[in-house]
């Protein structure tokens, strides 16, 4: 693939993107969120089409204009999302599509079923392949998806963060298929976070930054912090000075501390987090993609049950089950995706702002509007919120004014605790900076922040502490002043087990 | 890991699986009650009857059944069964082999209209189809001038309504068995069939699958008008008229035989059989509120039967939040 | 560069809200004037006053409807509701105890109809909020069971009676057009304001328009949903009491037949999406008004009573299909 250019509704996705898989070879895309891999293999595989570049496909140009077309054409992909269907049985799953069939063109169920438990066997899986694929584990359904993409003969099999819900012994197994597969002459495209897993079992990589191919290699040179580096663009002057954020640390936090949780476990991602935010300190959360960060939040906001953990705030343990108790509680939570879990599309700016804030601001059920503008009309100043007006419908705003006008509901909610997840996530350079000073004068007035940042920036000059997780486990707490990037990368990258607590 | 209970269980899945098993134990159940309490329950008369009648239900059940498998919904069956009725009475002086392709090509045509408005136009299914509903019946009050279209009763048109095979079975229930028959062939031997059930499960990820999703969805919206058409044929095969007003609320009757079949509306999955034995339930109680009736123990009037079907529909609703619980998540 | 335009309340917002609703009245005037051209009799207050009282009903159930597609669900129970509402009113009234204290038994029977209806809605509130069943499901054991409900209360009977101060409801004249219109009218103006000023309100459109951001911001989502239904169903029984008096009589059978379909209609074509998240208010009544009077026209004009039902899905289709164009665009 050359030269790929893509754009959704006027947002370019990519830009010049290029990818080169040889065959029997495995090969690795790396990348951070929204650096367009995921955009790159749709094209490839027929869900999106190009906007200009070509693919070349064995030799000849192809251009896919479905997933049928292109599974046709050699090339099976297993998506990040699940992409079965959880209500149907495990047989169905593996062959729903190609299914064998008698003489008489019905389906043969019972060849169906052998040849499951054969594409089953390879990854040493014995199971009740009648039950609905729902009922069983994450990992067993993604193993599924692998052996589905598997049995189908493609010449190019691509996989999606394959590994992100499998224990160690499954990824062993799955490396084993991926190897069988290689020997027989199949390409394979592996997307992955766990950068470990590149170095054991690809032979090549491409990394993608902000929609563009920044850099290919084999693997045998290149190491992880190289990669790392390549993928956050350190070494690009406009990040380097676009780089620079407006948190920073002033003194040393001297609050009382607010939020308190001790040994979280909840779902299958958060496994085993503590930590502890005083009042007027920034505590970042850092990690890579799937180490449970935003799992984290979710637990102390009250969305999802704890299985194991406790909860205190100013020092008293308290059940958080819900977000009202959470918002009771005094603490705010900024989702990391704005468009599912933030605005209210249909609702205006001044609504969206207000939301958390309705009860506080009526009187006998009725809203005192008045009131109402006259604090919109301040957070609009004060966060430099640009909207024609305050009744503008919230999802003509660009992403980044979205951004701010979400912010502003949960600070006009005077919260003690803000629980940031990438706050400054698709928005542009200019509101991002805003947006942290926004969040820096808050921190002087006394306010606690869990700040949860994929860009190191923000952390290191921001945060007071950065507490450092892997896959689902709290493994360190870096101190400010004294944390320097190479320090950071070098903490999350670590393999889990060295470097202390 | 598939030992143990291996007997009951293969036993199960043709039939419908685990929960499904439950609807056809309930109507074993009253059908051995009915047996034992009154005396004509078991007699040819009632049965037949009783099956004549409820093969229009059954029909219509099924069609909706595969519609809500795709996690759709059809809301013009019950107009649409009452246009056939009206085009089947018209032309019931043409004699059977006249009158019932038309009454099922008219639901067919219908059908045709949803699924070009909801796979073609893209609207929502509820919408498209309660539009279908109020053109359908629209239709049929024109077509029939508001009143009700006597058959020709010197064709052999009634002969399909009125007469059975051995004293005990009706033909419409022979043909509606043999609808069932082919509805749950295609459902589990065919491609497509599947892709009914994928669609319903996960559209998106049916369509990244490769599979032909547009297709099974005309399908549905197709087979479940041709059905409804169908069984306007019966009703007025068996009733001796088209009846343009008849039907209303059919719709939600089948939807009620749907789930109590353990069909749930998010679709995905589900089971015709079940889906015949809730209909059948339906009208079961019914038929035994009639009996108790008759006795004289209690005076059950009609009204008091829509009130036990809700009821009973509160119940089996009440059932499948409480089964669907341990069971969906992984 | 933000300061300025704050100040004017409302007015940029409703855009497009305003050109739906522009289009929609543009489409009734032109209605009107086609009818004032071509159907006689059209403008005295006779012909007014029957389309009013036809409407008034449709209008009053559509109300409730639309906040219930505005929370995201959809209610088929209001037919049901209407006719048990219908036949407890004339219960009470014609009771010995009504008819020794008419005072009292007026009142109560306008009440416990209401209450009742109320019930209803808790009911499929409560399906609906705590056990997660589907709104079409929920409401369709009402559906199935309210009108039988009515039925066993009033022995199948259909009850006819002369209460002049019960009637009054249904037929009553206040400056010459109908009492129910003026409620209608009334309805119509408080449900808006509901919407519009009501940390209600505001809940209710937040959870439709994305139920998880409202749950996030602290909104009582199950609190919300059983309240909604619980508005629309007391409205349907208020339009149940209303058809009673009307017509003198309580038929279980027949009061409320096909009103879901109606009100849905009218809501949709009125700007309701069935997604949730939007209350068009004053667009429902508007399209209440639109699709009664097209019934009118063509009735009035010799068009067949049955072609009215083609015209009505015809404009459904349309307006769901306008809707959506706005919404991708």
């Amino acid at each position: 693939m050359t030269g790929i250019d893509k754009a959704f509704g006027g947002v370019p996705a990519l830009r010049g993107a290029s990818l080169r898989v040889l065959p029997g070879e495995v090969h690795a895309i790396v990348g951070q969120n929204g650096a367009g891999k995921s955009t790159l293999i749709k094209i490839l595989t027929g869900v999106h089409r190009r906007d200009a570049g070509t693919v070349l496909w064995q030799g000849g140009s192809i251009e896919p204009k479905s997933p049928r077309e292109a599974q046709a054409a050699g090339i099976a992909t297993i998506y990040q999302e699940l992409t079965l269907v959880p209500q149907r049985s495990v047989t169905e799953n593996i062959v729903l599509g190609y299914e064998p069939r008698t003489r008489l063109g019905l389906i043969d169920w019972r060849a169906a079923e052998a040849r499951t438990r054969a594409v089953l066997a390879r990854f040493g899986i014995d199971i009740d392949i009648r039950r609905p694929l729902g009922r069983y584990p994450t990992a067993i359904q993604q193993l599924v998806a692998i052996g589905r993409a598997a049995s189908m003969e493609a010449k190019l099999l691509i996989m999606d963060e394959p590994t992100s819900s499998l224990d160690e012994r499954e990824v062993e197994v799955l490396f084993g298929v991926i190897r069988a597969l290689r020997a027989e002459g199949t390409a394979i495209l592996y997307v992955s976070h766990f950068l470990d897993e590149l170095f054991e079992v690809c032979d090549g990589v491409t990394i993608m930054r902000d929609g563009r191919t920044v850099g290919e290699s084999r693997i045998a040179a290149t190491t992880r912090l190289d990669l790392i580096a390549a993928m956050l663009g350190r070494d690009a002057d406009e990040i380097r000075a676009a780089g620079r954020t407006e948190l920073s640390v002033g003194r040393a936090a001297t609050g009382a501390v607010f939020l308190d949780a001790a040994n979280l476990s909840a779902g299958g991602r958060l496994r085993d987090v503590s930590l502890q935010v005083r009042a007027g300190e920034i505590v970042g959360l850092a990690g890579l993609l799937g180490s449970g960060r935003t799992e984290a939040a979710r637990a102390i906001f009250g969305l999802d049950r704890l299985s194991g953990g406790t909860i205190a705030v100013d020092g008293t343990p308290r059940r958080i089950d819900t977000p009202r108790a959470a918002i009771a509680a005094g603490m705010a939570f900024l989702t990391e995706d704005r468009k599912v879990e933030g605005i209210v599309p249909d609702l205006s700016v001044r609504e969206n702002l207000t939301l958390a804030l309705l009860p506080r601001l009526t009187r006998m059920g009725v809203v005192d509007e008045g009131r109402e503008r006259r604090i919109v009309e301040g957070f609009i100043r004060s966060l430099g919120i640009k909207a024609a007006d305050m009744d503008q419908p919230i999802r003509e705003l660009s992403g980044g004014n979205q951004q701010k006008v979400l912010l502003g509901r949960w600070l006009a909610t005077e919260p003690r605790l803000l629980i940031l997840d990438e706050p400054t996530r698709g928005v542009d350079v200019g509101a991002k900076l805003e947006i942290q000073a926004i969040i820096a004068r808050h921190v002087e007035k006394g306010c606690a922040v869990l700040l949860i940042s994929s860009e190191f920036e923000e952390l290191i000059e921001g945060a007071h502490g950065i507490v450092v997780l892997q896959e689902g486990r709290s493994v360190r707490r870096l101190s400010n002043p004294g944390v320097t990037e190479p320090m950071l990368i070098a903490a999350i990258a670590a393999a889990p087990g060295a470097g202390g607590a | 890991m598939t030992g143990g209970g291996l007997d009951l269980r293969r036993f199960a899945r043709p039939l419908g699986g685990g929960v499904h098993l439950t609807v056809w134990v309930v109507l074993a159940l009253l059908v051995l009650f009915g047996t034992l309490r009154y005396e004509n329950f078991a007699s040819a008369y009632n049965v037949s009857s009783f099956l004549g009648y409820n093969a229009m239900f059954v029909l219509i059940s099924v069609g909706m059944c595969l519609v809500i498998m795709t996690g759709g919904i059809d809301l013009s069956v019950g107009s649409v069964v009452a246009l056939g009725s009206v085009v089947a009475a018209l032309l019931s002086p043409q004699g059977l082999a006249v009158a019932l392709p038309a009454g099922v090509a008219t639901g067919l045509a219908v059908g045709a209209v949803n699924a070009a408005l909801i796979v073609g136009l893209g609207l929502p299914p509820f919408m498209a189809t309660l539009a279908a509903m109020l053109a359908a019946k629209g239709l049929a009050l024109i077509l029939a001038d508001s009143g009700t279209v006597p058959v020709d009763w010197a064709s052999d048109f009634t002969g399909l309504g009125m007469n059975t095979v051995a004293g005990l079975l009706p033909w419409t229930i022979l043909i509606a068995a043999a609808v069932v028959l082919v509805a749950w062939a295609v459902l589990e031997r065919t491609s497509m069939g599947r892709t009914i059930l994928a669609v319903g499960g996960n559209a998106e990820a049916a369509h990244l699958m490769g599979l032909k999703t547009a297709r099974a969805l005309v399908f549905v919206y197709v087979f479940s008008g041709a059905c409804a058409g169908l069984a306007g044929v019966f009703l007025a095969s068996g009733y001796g008229a088209g009846q343009p007003l008849e039907g209303a609320g059919w719709e939600l009757a089948a939807i009620a035989a749907v789930v109590v079949g353990g069909t749930l509306l998010t679709g995905g999955m589900g089971s015709v059989p079940a889906t015949v034995a809730g209909a059948l339930l339906f009208g079961l109680v019914f038929n035994l509120l009639n009996f108790e009736n008759g006795r004289g123990t209690i005076s059950l009037s009609a009204n008091w039967q829509s009130v036990i079907r809700g009821a009973f529909l509160l119940v089996v609703i009440l059932l499948q939040v409480r089964l669907a619980r341990p069971g969906g998540r992984a | 560069m933000t300061a300025a335009g704050l100040s004017a309340p409302g007015a940029p917002r409703r855009r497009r809200a305003d050109r739906r609703l522009l289009g929609l009245a543009a489409a009734l005037a032109a209605l009107l004037v086609l009818n004032v051209a071509v159907t006689p009799n059209f403008l005295n207050l006779q012909t007014l006053a029957v389309n009013a009282s036809q409407v008034a009903t449709i209008a009053i159930v559509a109300l409730g409807m639309t906040l219930v597609i505005a929370s995201g669900g959809i209610d088929l129970s209001v037919g049901a509701v209407m006719a048990v509402a219908g036949a407890l009113a004339p219960l009470i009234f014609l009771s010995p105890w009504g008819v020794a204290n008419p005072g009292p038994g007026l009142a109560a029977s306008v009440a416990v109809p209401l209450l009742v209806a109320a019930a209803c809605g808790v009911f499929n509130g409560a399906l609906v909020a705590f056990l997660g069943v589907q709104p079409i499901i929920a409401t369709l054991i009402l559906f199935i069971s309210g009108r039988g409900i009515a039925q066993v209360l009033t022995n199948g009977n259909l009850q006819t009676f002369t209460n002049p101060d019960f009637t009054w409801l249904g037929t009553g004249r206040v400056l010459g057009l109908p009492v129910q219109g003026w409620i209608a009218l009334a309805l119509t103006l408080v449900i808006a304001l509901v919407v519009r000023r009501t940390i209600y309100g505001r809940q209710l459109l937040a959870m439709g328009g994305n139920a998880r951001a409202a749950a996030l911001a602290g909104v009582p989502v199950a609190r919300v949903t059983i309240a909604t239904y619980t508005l629309a169903a007391t409205l349907a029984g208020l339009a149940g009491l209303i058809v009673v008096a009307q017509n003198s009589a309580s038929d279980a059978a027949r009061i409320g037949q096909l009103m879901e379909l109606d009100a849905i209609a009218a809501a949709v074509v009125g700007g309701a999406a069935l997604t949730g998240g939007r209350a068009p208010v004053l667009g429902t009544l508007l399209g209440a008004v639109f699709i009664q009077l097209v019934g009118y026209t063509l009735i009035a004009n010799g068009v067949p009573d049955e072609a009215t039902l083609i015209v009505t899905a015809g404009i459904i289709v349309a307006a769901v299909r306008l809707q959506d164009g706005r919404r991708r665009g």
